[in-house]
């Protein structure tokens, strides 16, 4: 499976929580599939995506799901340490694996050769750690959703993008309904 | 080399008027009544600071340490009213502090000049396009009576950068300067806008026994 056929079979997990999600296509592919309220859709910055929903998390109670990439954790490495020094258990960090810079042309990323990202989250501290198979996303983001306690969850599929329209919605606006949902 | 006078914070503090202590080089502690008297008086500095960001609503702070800023960064920690979240770089800060501030709380960061290097682009495509506040309290390394030569290499660069991105900036030089602090802050949460305190050494009071 590709990210966007992912996207499309948690869409129904997703709806219902805060959702921060990754510059470029993932944004992009996310948008297209089922755009709501509640899904803050990162237009630049790439790499920040796990900080700005783990600042969200830290301060209010609601589930926060993080929809990462690999390439942007491998950008922001020091927040994985960060993460797992501060426990917050509304917290789920979702990396989509597909071992390439997906929005650049699908160059491929270390955590495609030799670099285990699970392995790195590890030994940072980060607790709850799981390593999946594209198929398994679902039932294993609605496991780590009941469970109550922080995840990581690294999703390792295939390499490939779907074509999808560039979001043109105003930035302002992306964040005021997004704080608006926060608030609801 | 001749003995000289003591030039400790304590020397610029309104209540001890003047340290009188003579150092001597080579002295490995030449100073330790002064430097008691230069850590209550860089307490208090440090302790106006934090009561502004308190006074303020300001309840999670990101910091990336600095030397002249540790004072203050401590404070931080210890007070129940802000959550301290320590970064591992300056633009991880801000993504924490954006987040923060979406979930409803007022961010801070604390960090020195040359993260302005690091920061450039996170200051543009997340705090500035989505129009968030985001108080910038700086350690500005490079400025006068600096020992470290290569701090001056961003030092120069520093406002030249800042207002290229149009970020209102404050330069505290004067330890009074910080009466201006709370004003500062009112006006970076009226504006939604990143605002930037450069602190000088001079306004520390020297680096003392750095």
């Amino acid at each position: 499976m590709i990210r966007s056929e992912i996207l499309k079979e948690i869409a129904p997990i997703l709806r219902d929580q805060l959702v921060v999600c990754n510059i470029g296509i993932p944004s992009q592919e996310l948008h297209a599939i089922d755009d709501q309220p509640s899904n803050f859709y990162m237009l630049g910055t790439m790499g920040l995506a796990s900080s700005i929903g783990f600042g969200l998390a830290l301060v209010q109670p609601k589930p926060v799901i993080v929809i990462d990439g690999d390439g942007s954790i491998l950008t922001n490495m020091g927040t994985l340490p960060t993460i797992a020094n501060n426990v917050t258990d509304n917290y789920i960090l979702m990396i989509i694996d597909n071992g390439s810079y997906g929005s650049t042309g699908d160059q491929p990323t270390y955590a495609g050769r030799k670099t285990s990202l699970a392995a790195v989250a590890e030994a940072c501290g980060c607790e709850n750690v799981i390593e999946c198979r594209d198929v398994d996303t679902g039932p294993v983001l609605q496991k780590a959703l009941d469970s109550g306690k922080m995840h990581i969850l690294v999703v390792k599929c295939d390499s490939g993008n779907a074509k999808m329209p560039v979001i043109t919605m105003d930035p302002v606006v992306i964040r005021d309904r997004f704080m608006k949902a926060v608030q609801a | 080399m001749q003995p000289a006078l003591c030039m400790c914070t304590a020397a610029r503090d309104p209540v001890y008027l003047y340290c009188y202590t003579i150092l001597y080089p080579g002295f490995v502690i030449p100073c330790s009544f002064a430097h008691q008297l230069k850590g209550m008086s860089e307490m208090s500095i440090d302790k106006r600071i934090v009561d502004d960001l308190v006074a303020n609503d300001i309840s999670f702070v990101t910091t990336v340490p600095c030397k002249q800023l540790a004072g203050v960064i401590e404070e931080v920690d210890i007070r129940d009213e802000i959550f301290h979240i320590p970064s591992n770089k300056e633009d991880e800060g801000m993504g924490l502090c954006a987040g923060a501030w979406m979930g409803g709380k007022r961010p801070a960061i604390i960090m020195q000049n040359t993260a302005i290097g690091v920061t450039i682009n996170t200051l543009a495509t997340l705090t500035q396009y989505y129009r968030m506040p985001l108080p910038m309290l700086i350690s500005y390394r490079g400025e006068l009576r600096e020992p470290v030569a290569c701090q001056v290499e961003m030092a120069i660069h520093t406002k030249a950068l800042l207002a290229q991105m149009n970020i209102p900036t404050y330069h505290f030089h004067k330890q009074s300067d910080v009466e201006e602090l709370d004003m500062i802050l009112k006006y970076t949460f009226m504006c939604n806008k990143p605002v930037a305190i450069l602190t000088d050494a001079n306004f520390w009071g020297g680096y003392g026994d750095q």
